[in-house]
Order: C-alpha cells, then structure tokens, then sequence
C-alpha cells in the first residue's frame, strides 16, 4: 500500500518536472522560430492566425533585399572587424596584465587588484558621459576607434584570466626560471598555452559582449557607413517600420554568428558565464 | 662567526631588495598596456563624473560649479522621479520572478532530467542572442493584430491589450520579455551551486524519511542561499541598469509610463547636452548599485565569519 502510494506520487512528479522543464524550453524557443518563421513571410501572413510555423512559400527575397538594399555588407564586416580588434587587444592585454597579478611577487599586488576590481562595480553609465567628452578631445568620436579604446581594457578579462593562471602551480615557473627563462618567456612560452580554455572562454564572452553591444555604438557612431549590425538592426526597424518580413531576417542574420559560435563552444559559454558569476 | 651570519643577512636583504624592485618593475611592465587603458578610460571618467555632477556643464563650453544644485532639482522633476520609480517597480516586477523562476527549474533539472544538456543550451538562447533582435521579435508579437493576443483571443479573451501602445500595459511587456530572457542564465549560476551540495546531506535526509518536497526545503534551498543571494544581488543591479530593450521597444513611451533610470540619463546626456544634470542621474544610479554591493559585501563578511 505505502510502497504503491509512493511510487505513484513520484509519477506525478516525473511528469510535472518534464511538463515545467519542456515548457519552459519551448517558450524559449519559440520566439525564435516564430522569428525565422517570419522571416521568410510576407507581411500579410506574418499575422495570420493560427500560425503557419513553416510558410507555403518562401520569401527569400526578404533577406537578398535586406542584404542588398540596406548596407548590411558593410555593418556586418564592421562588426566583425571591431569584434576581432577588441577581443585580441583585451586577450593581450588582459593575459599581461594577469600575469603580473598572478605569477610576478611584489609588495602592494594583492591590494592593487582589489582596488583594480573594486572599479567593476562602477556601471557603464556613469562612466560614458566623461568617457565621451576624453574621445571628443581626442578627435575620435564617430570612429571605429572610440569603441576600441573604451573596451579593450577590461578588469573582467584579467580577473578572468588571473583566477586560471592562479590554478598553474607556482613550482613550474621556479623550474623554467632556474632554466634560465625570464617573466616574458614564462609569461609566452608556458603561461599562454597552458591557458588556451581560459583564454577561449574570455574571449567568447568578449566576442559576445562586442557583438550585442548597442549603448556605445549608439554614442559615438553617426555615419551609416560606421554602424555595427545591432546599430544598423534598430536603424532598420525604424526606418522600415512596416517590411516586417525584411525586418525579421535583418534580425536572423544578426544573431546567426552568436548562435553559431555559442553552439560550437557551448561549454565554454557555460563555465564562462559561472566563472564570471562567481566573483562576487 | 657572528661576521659571517652578518655578511650573509646583509647580502640575503640586499638581493630580496634588488628582487622586488626588479619583480616590480617586470609587473608594471606587464600591467602596463592594460592599465593605461584603463586608467584614461575607466578611472578619471569615474572621477570627473564626480565632478561634472556638481556643476552645470552642457558639453561644450559652460562649466561652472552649481553646488549641490543638480542633485535639489532632480527630486523636483518629475522627468526624473517618474524614471526612478518606473525603475523601482520594474525592478520589483522583474527579479522575483527570474528568481523563483531560475531556481525551480534548475532543480528540477539537476533531478534527473532525460536530455538536460539539449534543453539547458536551449534555455541560454535569449541569453546570448542580442538583444536588439530578441526586442525587435518580441515587439512584432505584443502587435495588436500579433500571435501573442490572437493567442489571447483564442483562449477567450475578448479585448486583448495593445500591450505597447497602453500605459497600463507597456512596463508589463517589457518586464515579461526580460523575465524570459533572464531565466536561462540565472538557471546556469543555480546549476553550479547545485553541484557543490553534498550528497551525503541528501542521503541522510532520505533516512529520516523525506520526500523530494523535504528535500527541497530542508537541503536544497539553505545550500543555495548564498547563489541566491548573489543572483538577487546581480538580478537587481543589472534591473537597475536596463536600457537597450526599452529604448528600442517603447522609446520610454506611451507618455513616460516606461521611463527609466538610464533611458533618462541618456536623453538629458546625450539628446539634451545637460553633462552636469545627466551626471547627478547617473550618480544616483551608482549610490543604488553601491548600496545593494555594500549589503552583498557585508553579508559575505558575515557568513564567512
């Protein structure tokens, strides 16, 4: 009796947990397909209902007139380039500066980065609008320059970066430096690939970060021929406020490259995303 | 003897002394590239918004100390309250439910879910997605003619909202929207922490007899308590800071019923030129982010304590 009483309550349960996990998973996706969906539609059965989740025909003349008639070529190499620029100069960057908070001894370190970590706190917006008046000064504002500079340099990135090499034991580098190796060889020849994992990691969540970035390109780029593809995306919708079909695949093309990436590294991503999360 | 020892000590300190000075000179070096950036981008803008906010600054030439003038009148305009209390009650609106939401199903995840590897990479999308195009998308669907009320009308209901173009309504739709995109990445911090819980707490509870509802209240949820701390904490903050998915979806509108915070420093910044005004805004946003991170500090201390 008891024994059937249980098992019959972990059935129950069995199926509630697949019914709130599933469910939840598909009203995660289905803004996405709906999306792609549209996406080869015409505006007037993007609004028909019920929804025809695979169109009779498709429209894939919404994305070669995206393609063509906007200058999405160009938004997308932009962004490309800025994103490949701001995450090798932060992996640089971050890695030597990681280095010496991890590996080199002298006195003031420990509390040096605690300050140099304190300044994570201060939020974006607070910091943009002298930020912006330093890249007037210097004649960069409306340039690619501008977002490279504003974020090339990252405290997340060494903190990233610092807490691997801090898991390289110390022993290591004693033995390379007895073999006559000083900090940049150490620092090139044994630190760097020993941490290709954490560098892939900091660097997805750069490339991330660079590519969905709005608020920065928004300040500082005016030419249409500068935007980035998020820049260009809301531009887009409007300016063309009703090719919602058009719309739709301007917004798949823009979060293909992410989505490749993340399916190709995905479990970079996850421990990406922990490992940032535990800084706290 | 003695001389010996003495020679020797004086000759240890003085190659300990050239060591730091070289390991010092070796890390600035290192450090270098990274904190000039650093130091020209990040700190004296944190500094000189400081100072911008005491002043009236317009961006351009006029730039003379008002005091605390900035700060008096942003509690007399109603442009500015109205965006702090929209903040507050989208803030309110919004983190429970990522909460509540993240940590049922990351436990319920972690008990045995067939292919729940599939549904978690799944339930990052709306994470990692840019968000301009998850607004875009999301804005097509709240349309008044849109899958979401004829959804709604399916089921019954007569008069669906115009979810973005109604005062009442628009604030909500924004806040589904991110309590959506909020799920999937809150229900990866929880599924770490869920992985540093001892089995034998699990075990031993199962030999007083508990059901996976005891589990759960007993075990489950007091191990979490510091990750849910941290994710509130992080949850609220970033609530703090929302500005992207509003200003493509509402613009702030109808009226000012989806204001907030940054939207507002953005337009008195960067629409409006008022540097000095839109300083004392954001320093207000920086004095709530600092006081919800000094509760989190404290109470770090304490625990560890």
């Amino acid at each position: 009796m008891n024994k059937k009483k249980i098992t019959s309550g972990k059935v129950v349960y069995t199926i509630l947990k697949y019914a709130v996990v599933l469910l939840l998973t598909i009203s995660m996706l289905v803004p996405f397909i709906w999306m792609v969906s549209a996406s080869f539609k015409t505006n007037l059965e993007i609004f028909t209902f019920p929804i025809k989740w695979i169109p009779e025909v498709f429209h894939f003349e919404n994305y070669t007139n995206v393609w063509e008639r906007s200058n999405y070529p160009v938004l997308f190499f932009n962004t490309v380039k800025l994103t490949v620029i701001i995450t090798v100069l932060q992996l640089v960057t971050s890695t030597m500066a990681a280095y010496a908070f991890s590996k080199i001894k002298f006195p003031e370190r420990d509390k040096l980065f605690l300050l140099y970590l304190a300044t994570l706190m201060v939020p974006y917006q607070v910091v943009m609008i002298p930020q912006f008046s330093i890249i007037r000064e210097m004649g960069l504002v409306n340039s690619h320059w501008s977002l490279i500079l504003i974020q090339a340099f990252s405290p997340m990135g060494v903190f990233l970066i610092k807490q691997f090499f801090d898991g390289i034991p110390d022993e290591l580098i004693e033995a390379a430096r007895i073999d006559g190796l000083g900090d940049w060889g150490i620092y090139s020849k044994i630190m760097l690939p020993l941490s290709k994992s954490a560098m892939i990691t900091s660097a997805i969540l750069t490339i991330t970060s660079t590519w969905n970035d709005f608020l920065a390109p928004l300040i500082y780029l005016s030419d249409p021929d500068l935007y980035t593809i998020q820049l260009g995306l809301r531009n887009l919708t409007s300016q063309y406020t009703t090719e919602y079909g058009q719309i739709m695949a301007a917004s798949v093309i823009s979060v293909i490259p992410i989505l490749v990436i993340y399916c190709i590294f995905q479990n970079f991503f996850q421990e990406g995303l922990v490992s940032g999360a535990v800084k706290g | 003897m003695e001389n010996m020892s003495m020679k020797e000590k004086s000759y240890k300190h003085k190659t300990s002394a050239a060591i730091v000075r070289r390991n010092r000179r070796h890390a600035y070096l290192f450090m270098a590239p990274n904190f000039i950036g650093f130091f020209v981008f990040t700190l004296i803008p944190v500094i000189m918004a400081i100072v911008y906010s005491f002043t009236n600054y317009d961006g351009n030439n006029t730039m003379d100390f008002v005091g605390l003038k900035n700060y008096i009148n942003l509690f007399h305009d109603s442009d500015f309250t109205i965006a702090l209390t929209n903040t507050i009650i989208y803030t309110i609106g919004t983190v429970p439910f990522v909460i509540i939401l993240s940590l049922l199903v990351s436990v319920l995840m972690n008990n045995g879910v067939k292919g729940a590897p599939v549904y978690r990479a799944i339930m990052l999308f709306p994470h990692i997605a840019s968000i301009i195009a998850v607004t875009v998308v999301w804005q097509f669907m709240y349309a008044k003619e849109g899958p979401i009320n004829a959804m709604l009308h399916a089921i019954g209901v007569e008069n669906p909202p115009v979810w973005l173009s109604n005062q009442k309504t628009a604030l909500l739709a924004v806040m589904i929207m991110i309590i959506w995109k909020g799920i999937g990445y809150y229900m990866i911090v929880y599924l770490a922490g869920l992985k540093g819980i001892p089995t034998d707490q699990y075990e031993a509870a199962e030999l007083d007899g508990a059901n996976a509802w005891n589990k759960l209240i007993h075990v489950t949820i007091p191990n979490l308590r510091p990750v849910t701390f941290y994710a509130t904490v992080m949850c609220i903050i970033n609530s703090f800071q929302v500005f992207t998915p509003i200003y493509v979806m509402t613009g702030g509108g109808p009226g000012r019923a989806t204001s907030v915070l940054v939207m507002q420093i953005y337009q008195d910044s960067f629409v409006n030129y008022q540097f000095g005004y839109a300083s004392a805004e954001a320093m207000i946003l920086f004095l709530m982010i600092l006081i919800v991170t000094l509760i989190q500090f404290y109470h770090n201390k304490r625990v560890a304590a």
